[in-house]
């Protein structure tokens, strides 16, 4: 790179309306959704006072709040294992091409392309609760098959039931981590497949030596950004339950607060679901960084 | 990516006598195909099923939405004559579009420029950090990105306020601010990835000759870039058409784009009338179904630009 400020100043003054603008309104508003988390806003009058790490010892003192987390985590268990595992298993069924895979491949994509809130018409009915006579949806699909034992209250039981709000979650995203692997698959080239068929390697060991390991990184992307849209979930639960108990997440619980106008208490929840997302993210960011620059 | 390569046009017959053996090898291979294909039909199905779901009770008439046929096909077809005049399934689709007509109208005119906005934002902003570069490109470019990924919600309740206090409105204009705003860190990754495979020397060619940065970005790079703009315009539209966090935080009702009045349609006075809910579900979707089928060759790709690694 040549020095002197006529070769970086252009390209500088180019980006520059995109750095304060994500200054103001990312850096910005972090810092002051993190002022607000300190003070002691919790109606419409401004805050009067600065009462540090208060807040935070009340949220996490509160039932409700661990209840909210504890959903979370059941969520992100299933939402991660379900759309890793179906992504991963399309993708590799795909992977050495059948017969109309455009056909496969577009159907497992297109509830991508289908918005949380549109969706959570269709689930809030496959997913409801009632049972027997009464039983719509999927519970009525058991009945009719004499599998009556499979039907459950889905997500209307305030345990596990968060396992049932991952299932729309999973028919929406595991063909977006199938788009990713197969990517994945079909980057690696072909001559080193042919390599390991000459040295007598089977599909078995083709598969489990050569191209798993190729694929880590890819699915090291996919499990990033699955998990962080899993940590973020809300569209899909307003639209499914609304806000209730059974399946409160931090995200629905600030937008409870927030509605009350406790201003504070939002401004808790939303930085802790940041440091969450921050810590699975930064280092990412930072270990994608890194190998690039090695490339270079 | 092309269609039917592989197995499936490997020639199977042979001339030659066979090696012991390798009938049963045969075998095998197409009894693996075919458990391959149960599955993938199976899959086919089970993800296709709520699109039945949709299709088949918009189409029924209120009094016939009953559970216990829920998953049959309408007893009366719309276009059959209804009981003494009562409502048929075309009423739970005129219903929904009169519930949802004005806010798609809004959310085309917030979709479109968002994506058109900050795809062209993110062109340049690609093109400086991965081929004009300055000192630091590399942290400035991470301290963008991170903005991709953070939950809305750590910004949502100063946004709020801060709408307030500018006095905003509560329509698609201040989402489109915000879709603008928040689209620029994903368009800027793509636009980057895509860049950074142009040819060096292209780039080179143009400096010797004398064109400035500005010259070098209208006549050489913009006329390759279109399939970039392919990309990041699906991804924006989509995700501007699709959005209801901003949405519901930042807009109301009655000028708020077709998330909310959805929401409302389904959730609201009407929800006794599951047929118009999915009548207006099938409507709010149209438009991203179609962008993604036509364009829809070029989805994997931009995923993949989507994902951070380049």
């Amino acid at each position: 790179m040549k020095k002197g400020y006529k070769n970086w100043g252009p390209p500088l003054l180019l980006v520059s309306p995109t750095i304060i603008v994500i200054g103001i309104f990312v850096y910005g508003l972090i810092g002051a959704n993190v002022a607000v988390s300190f003070s002691n806003r919790n109606s419409l009058v401004p805050a009067t006072e600065f009462v540090g790490l208060d807040n935070y010892f009340a949220l996490f003192a509160e039932e409700r709040f661990i209840h909210s987390l504890q959903n979370l985590g059941v969520f992100t268990v299933f939402f991660i294992a379900g759309t890793m595992i179906f992504g991963f298993l399309w993708a590799w069924m795909l992977d050495k091409g059948v017969t109309a895979e455009g056909v496969f491949r577009s159907v497992f994509l297109f509830p991508m392309a289908i918005s949380f809130v549109a969706s959570g018409v269709v689930w809030r009915w496959l997913l409801n609760s009632a049972e027997g006579d009464r039983a719509s949806g999927l519970n009525r699909i058991f009945e009719n098959l004499g599998l009556g034992f499979l039907q459950n209250s889905w997500w209307n039981e305030p345990g596990w039931g968060m396992a049932a709000i991952a299932l729309p979650a999973i028919w929406q995203l595991a063909g977006y981590v199938m788009a990713l692997f197969l990517s994945g698959f079909r980057g690696i080239p072909e001559e080193l497949r042919e390599a390991a068929r000459m040295d007598g390697a089977t599909e078995w060991k083709l598969y489990r030596y050569v191209i798993f390991p190729q694929l880590s990184p890819v699915a090291l992307s996919a499990l990033i950004i699955v998990g962080h849209m899993s940590l973020k979930v809300f569209d899909l639960i307003m639209a499914i339950t609304k806000s209730i108990y059974q399946t409160e997440v931090p995200a629905t619980y600030l937008w409870v607060a927030l509605t009350a106008n406790d201003y504070a208490k939002s401004a808790t929840i939303a930085t802790i679901l940041l440091l969450f997302v921050a810590v699975l993210i930064v280092p990412y960011l930072v270990y994608t960084a890194r190998a690039e620059r090695k490339q270079r | 990516m092309s269609v039917g390569t592989g197995l499936g046009k490997r020639p199977r017959t042979s001339a030659q006598p066979e090696m012991p053996g390798q009938s049963e090898l045969r075998n095998r291979k197409r009894m693996s195909r075919t458990v391959k294909y149960v599955f993938l039909i199976l899959f086919l199905v089970i993800v296709l099923m709520p699109v039945y779901v949709l299709i088949v009770t918009s189409l029924k008439p209120p009094q016939d939405v009953n559970p216990a046929t829920s998953w049959g096909l309408p007893v009366r077809w719309p276009w059959e004559p209804a009981l003494e005049g009562g409502p048929t399934g075309f009423d739970n689709w005129a219903l929904a579009w009169n519930a949802l007509s004005a806010s798609i109208g809004r959310t085309f005119l917030l979709a479109i420029p968002a994506a058109l906005i900050s795809s062209f934002l993110g062109a340049m902003n690609g093109f400086v950090l991965a081929r004009w570069r300055f000192p630091y490109a590399d942290i400035v470019f991470t301290v963008i990105l991170f903005g991709m990924f953070i939950p809305y919600q750590a910004i949502m309740t100063p946004l709020v306020q801060m709408k307030t206090s500018l006095g905003l409105p509560s329509d698609i204009s201040t989402l489109l601010i915000v879709h603008v705003i928040y689209g620029l860190p994903i368009c800027t990754l793509i636009f980057r990835n895509y860049y950074a495979g142009i040819p060096h020397e292209l780039m080179e060619a143009s400096r010797m000759d004398g064109a400035g940065m500005l010259r070098t970005f209208g006549s050489i790079v913009l006329p390759l870039s279109l399939p970039g703009f392919v990309v990041t315009i699906i991804w924006q539209f989509t995700s501007a058409w699709n959005d209801f966090l901003f949405a519901l935080f930042l807009s109301n009702q009655n000028d708020g784009p077709v998330s909310l009045s959805l929401n409302n349609l389904a959730q609201g006075a009407q929800l006794a009338n599951y047929g118009a809910a999915m009548a207006g579900a099938l409507l709010a979707s149209l438009p991203t179904l179609i962008v993604y089928i036509v364009l829809g060759k070029y989805f994997i790709g931009g995923l993949m630009s989507g994902s951070v690694k380049s």
